[in-house]
């Protein structure tokens, strides 16, 4: 099979599974990410991929050939790929050109050769002016783009990124996740990111595979992971939602006040039975009047609490029959005061079930 | 899923997938080859030198037997005890007297407005390279019974014929040891003074203590470690030192152990009771610094490993000048009057005849370069020995710390363990050990100087291994992982990046090592053959026969090359790095 493969990969540290079962496909050029809490593993089966941590099940194969297996692995050095730390991992006794040159003069290129393509790749991260600094002498944005010089000038196989974005401040953050997704654009190279954070997976990956306790909890694209979670921990850690318990029937799902036809859940649902939904706070709206009753759900009641993020309102509205309460995000132009009345209409087509 | 052997994985992978193993050629790492290389150094360097002294102090001389004879020739006789109970005696006291000394100065160094500070700083240095032999020959010149300068000074005087002070006493031994040595006591409770954070005595002071107070509650307290682990090398340093004795404990009537040793290395030739009679020093080092590991392992100490933060200077008013007052005696004792007279005599006719221009010369200095049979040599010996052991320790410790701070083989701490063991071994046992095992055929090393290079490098070798591991772990792993990432392996981390890294720490530690390794006389004693003299036994051999002048001058040779060498060493590094090691 081409690409990457994790197939049923784990890893145990003493008598905890860091990483456990992990099937994962990567196809070549795709960029994925793997997203998840500090601790769920994802760290851990980064490295794996690269080689630094041996696998004690399970196995990795790129492009049909076995790289690690419980019982022994090709060393890193071996594997033809490339990596961006978390801690840049700059050399400060070389200059950015002989950082970036590095791992060209280990493939034993000709010097002219070497020149051209350092030449070539400072370019694309725009650091040619800086090429006989010292590491000492950059910024933590500037470091940040020799690393990514350093890791695409080899053309790698695979391009693995170890959080690389979490020394930075807020704004470098942001220049630099559409960076990344640039030079993706650019070389294509099958790519792996580690992240714990949302926002960055959803800029430059293809698909992502949400992890926690060492597992894969879903891997898919960024909008059908938000739209379509498929688990209570990937609807809650990606973005924030409104899980409603009920109970399905034949025909109808009944939560407390309201009902729903399964027909016009967004998802297939199958058997009865106690049920979990999730609702995101913008499949929701938010108005002063009753709306016409075709097919949103209409429930009447109050505006709880309100707080304004900027690009939206934060409101928590309470159903007046049930009591049940709800986030809703609004525009900017929806103002309700604390306290008044008014009608929450819920998108049906957007309620999306999912596994607890 | 065969090739799966990992036990647990049995429990949650029903279905493997195929066979999932990876040929061995993929999987070799040329470094693998490495760790094997430096285990089997290890083996050579300390294990077989100690197994074979403590085999030998078993072992009967002329059957090859085992036998307990050695232990009854060795305590048999009263005055071997006596040489034992004498230098446990001397080893109390002269602790006592470098902590009188290095304790005081540190505090002054680190914490006070005391005038002078980095002159003291400076002077202490100078005790650090002078080595404790040519500090005993400078105080020989002062205070020799009949002729030294200062009971000469004391005669015309007073008239007396009775000298004033006399250097061979058990008090002038116990004085000239501890002034050699005081440097480390200075060095390690300096650093702690540095890392105690104003931000603690401020707290105390806050809830209510007054300066004395916090300073016994807090201050004190934090640097007490530090106190009683350098009272716990000095104790071992002492005991274990064998230039100021051999100068000083036959006259004086006062016998210790390592004379005792050599008494054993005369004819005839006892290497199995020398093998027995050195058991005990080795056990009291041992026992000694497992005491000093539990007492720093108790809980609450570990803070003063923290980060320095803002230090507070201590205004001591008035009381600064008479502190400075007892500094410049301690440097004045332990540097400046030895050294002073050491150079005088080196360019004068004859030291007894007192100072004149007449009396001025360079002869001496003729004499010890082009006419005397070994000292040219042994100059060059000494620095060789010196150069070589410093780089091949410091080198060999790299590799170790690598090893053991990235954990790359499993029982690695082992390696370090061995590394670091030497460190219980005095020097004269370690020679016995040497000896032993490498001297007599049919490895039959004695009197090369391949077997003193082997036996300093495993003198310095624990300073080695701390310093490198010190510096590996100040490196992020991920700085080598990019290179393993790209292509490199461990070696190619290790040559550009570690190393090029490490450059300063390793150049200090290579001074650190260089500078006692050129001195060395307690490990050369027994190991030196009759054309591989190196300059501090050539030193003692004209002391033996009386020619202090050109002992003065061949010492202060000796001295001119290392401060050199430390000289360019400081300007490259900084004039910090010797005094702030941890």
């Amino acid at each position: 099979m081409d690409g990457l493969v994790l197939r049923k990969l784990g890893r145990r540290f003493g008598a905890v599974d860091a990483v456990l079962d992990f099937d994962l496909h990567i196809k070549p050029g795709e960029f994925v990410s793997l997203l998840g809490p500090s601790g769920c593993g994802k760290t851990t089966t980064l490295r794996m991929i690269a080689g630094f941590i041996d696998p004690t099940s399970g196995s990795i194969e790129l492009d049909g050939k076995i790289l690690s297996a419980p019982s022994g692995s090709v060393p890193p050095e071996k594997r033809g790929m490339s990596m961006i730390f978390q801690s840049y991992a700059i050399w400060p006794n070389m200059t950015v050109s002989q950082n970036v040159a590095f791992g060209l003069n280990l493939r034993k290129l000709p010097s002219d050769e070497v020149k051209k393509r350092v030449g070539a790749v400072l370019e694309t991260v725009r650091m040619s002016h800086l090429a006989d600094r010292y590491p000492a002498e950059l910024s933590g944005g500037q470091q940040q783009r020799v690393a990514l010089a350093r890791a695409v000038v080899i053309r790698p196989a695979v391009l693995l990124l170890d959080e690389p974005l979490s020394n930075l401040d807020a704004n470098l953050r942001e220049e630099m996740r559409f960076e990344i997704k640039r030079m993706h654009d650019e070389f294509k190279i099958t790519s792996v990111y580690v992240t714990h954070d949302q926002g960055e997976a959803m800029v430059t990956s293809d698909r992502i595979a949400v992890m926690n306790n060492g597992h894969l909890e879903q891997i898919d694209t960024p909008y059908a992971l938000y739209s379509r979670p498929k688990t209570r921990f990937v609807a809650s850690f990606i973005g924030r939602t409104n899980f409603l318990s009920g109970n399905c029937g034949n025909h109808m799902i009944d939560f407390a006040g309201f009902s729903v036809p399964v027909a016009m859940i967004g998802e297939e649902v199958t058997g009865g039975g106690p049920i979990t939904v999730s609702i995101r706070p913008q499949a929701m709206k938010l108005s002063a009047t009753e709306a016409p009753r075709d097919k949103a759900i209409n429930l009447q009641g109050s505006v709880q609490q309100s707080a304004f993020l900027g690009e939206t309102w934060d409101y928590v509205f309470q159903s007046k029959d049930s009591g049940l309460q709800f986030r809703v995000a609004a525009p900017p132009a929806d103002v309700f005061q604390v306290g008044a009345p008014a009608w929450l209409q819920i998108d049906p087509a957007q309620i999306v079930p999912i596994a607890d | 899923m065969t090739s799966v052997s990992h036990p647990a994985a049995t429990t949650w992978s029903q279905d493997q997938p195929v066979k999932a193993r990876v040929p061995w050629h993929q999987r070799l790492q040329p470094a693998n080859l490495l760790w094997v290389f430096l285990a089997g150094i290890l083996v050579v360097l300390i294990v077989a030198p100690m197994w074979t002294l403590v085999v030998s102090s078993f072992t009967d001389a002329k059957t090859g037997g085992w036998t307990l004879q050695n232990y009854v020739e060795a305590y048999g006789k009263e005055r071997h005890i006596t040489a034992l109970t004498n230098t446990l005696k001397m080893g109390a006291v002269v602790v006592v007297l470098k902590l009188a000394f290095g304790v005081p100065l540190a505090w002054a160094c680190t914490r006070t407005d005391m005038p002078g500070r980095n002159f003291v700083r400076y002077s202490v240095f100078g005790a650090f390279i002078m080595p404790p032999y040519l500090a005993g020959v400078g105080w020989i010149l002062l205070a020799g019974p009949n002729t030294g300068w200062i009971n000469r000074v004391w005669h015309s005087l007073s008239g007396s014929t009775e000298p004033l002070v006399n250097i061979f006493s058990f008090g002038g031994m116990v004085l000239v040891t501890a002034i050699g040595g005081f440097f480390l006591v200075f060095v390690l409770v300096s650093s702690a003074f540095e890392m105690i954070n104003s931000e603690m005595e401020d707290a105390a002071n806050i809830l209510g203590a007054g300066p004395f107070k916090t300073a016994m509650k807090v201050t004190f307290p934090l640097v007490m470690p530090a106190i009683i682990g350098a009272a716990l090398l000095s104790f071992l340093g002492a005991i274990a030192l064998y230039g100021v004795p051999a100068l000083i404990s036959i006259p004086a009537r006062y016998p210790v152990v390592v004379i005792q040793l050599t008494e054993f290395f005369s004819f005839p030739l006892r290497i199995q009771v020398a093998a027995a009679y050195s058991i005990p020093l080795l056990l009291i080092t041992a026992a000694m610094l497992g005491l000093q590991k539990l007492i720093l392992r108790r809980k609450g100490y570990v803070s003063v490993s923290g980060k320095g933060g803002e230090r507070r200077i201590v205004k001591l008013g008035r009381w600064r000048w008479v502190l400075f007052a007892y500094c410049f005696c301690v440097v004045a004792l332990s540097v400046l009057m030895p050294l002073f007279v050491l150079l005088l005599a080196a360019f004068s006719d004859s030291w007894t005849t007192g100072f004149s221009f007449s009396n001025l010369t360079l002869s001496n200095f003729h004499y010890v370069l082009f006419e005397h049979s070994s000292s040219q040599k042994a100059l060059i010996g000494s620095i060789g020995l010196g150069i070589v052991a410093a780089t091949v320790a410091i080198t060999l410790a790299l590799f170790i710390a690598y090893i053991v701070q990235r954990r790359l083989i499993p029982f690695s701490g082992l390696l370090a363990f061995l590394a670091v063991s030497p460190y219980v071994v005095p020097g004269i046992v370690l020679a016995i050990g040497f000896y032993a095992a490498y001297a007599l055929p049919p490895i039959a090393l004695y009197g090369t100087y391949t077997i003193m290079a082997l036996a300093f490098i495993t003198r310095f070798l624990p300073i080695a291994f701390t310093t490198s591991s010190a510096g590996v772990r100040s490196i992020h792993p991920e700085m080598e992982e990019a290179v393993r990432i790209l292509g490199g392996g461990r070696v190619t981390a290790l040559r550009h990046v570690v190393g090029p890294l490490l450059k300063r720490t390793l150049a200090g530690g290579w001074l650190l090592i260089f500078v006692p390794a050129a001195q060395e006389l307690s490990t050369a004693i027994f190991l030196v053959g009759p054309t591989t003299r190196v300059v501090s036994v050539v030193l003692l051999d004209l002391s033996e026969e009386g020619e202090l002048e050109k002992l003065a001058a061949l010492g202060s040779l000796l001295l001119i090359i290392i401060v050199a060498v430390v000289a360019i060493g400081m300007r490259y590094l900084g004039r910090d790095f010797m005094l702030r090691r941890s």
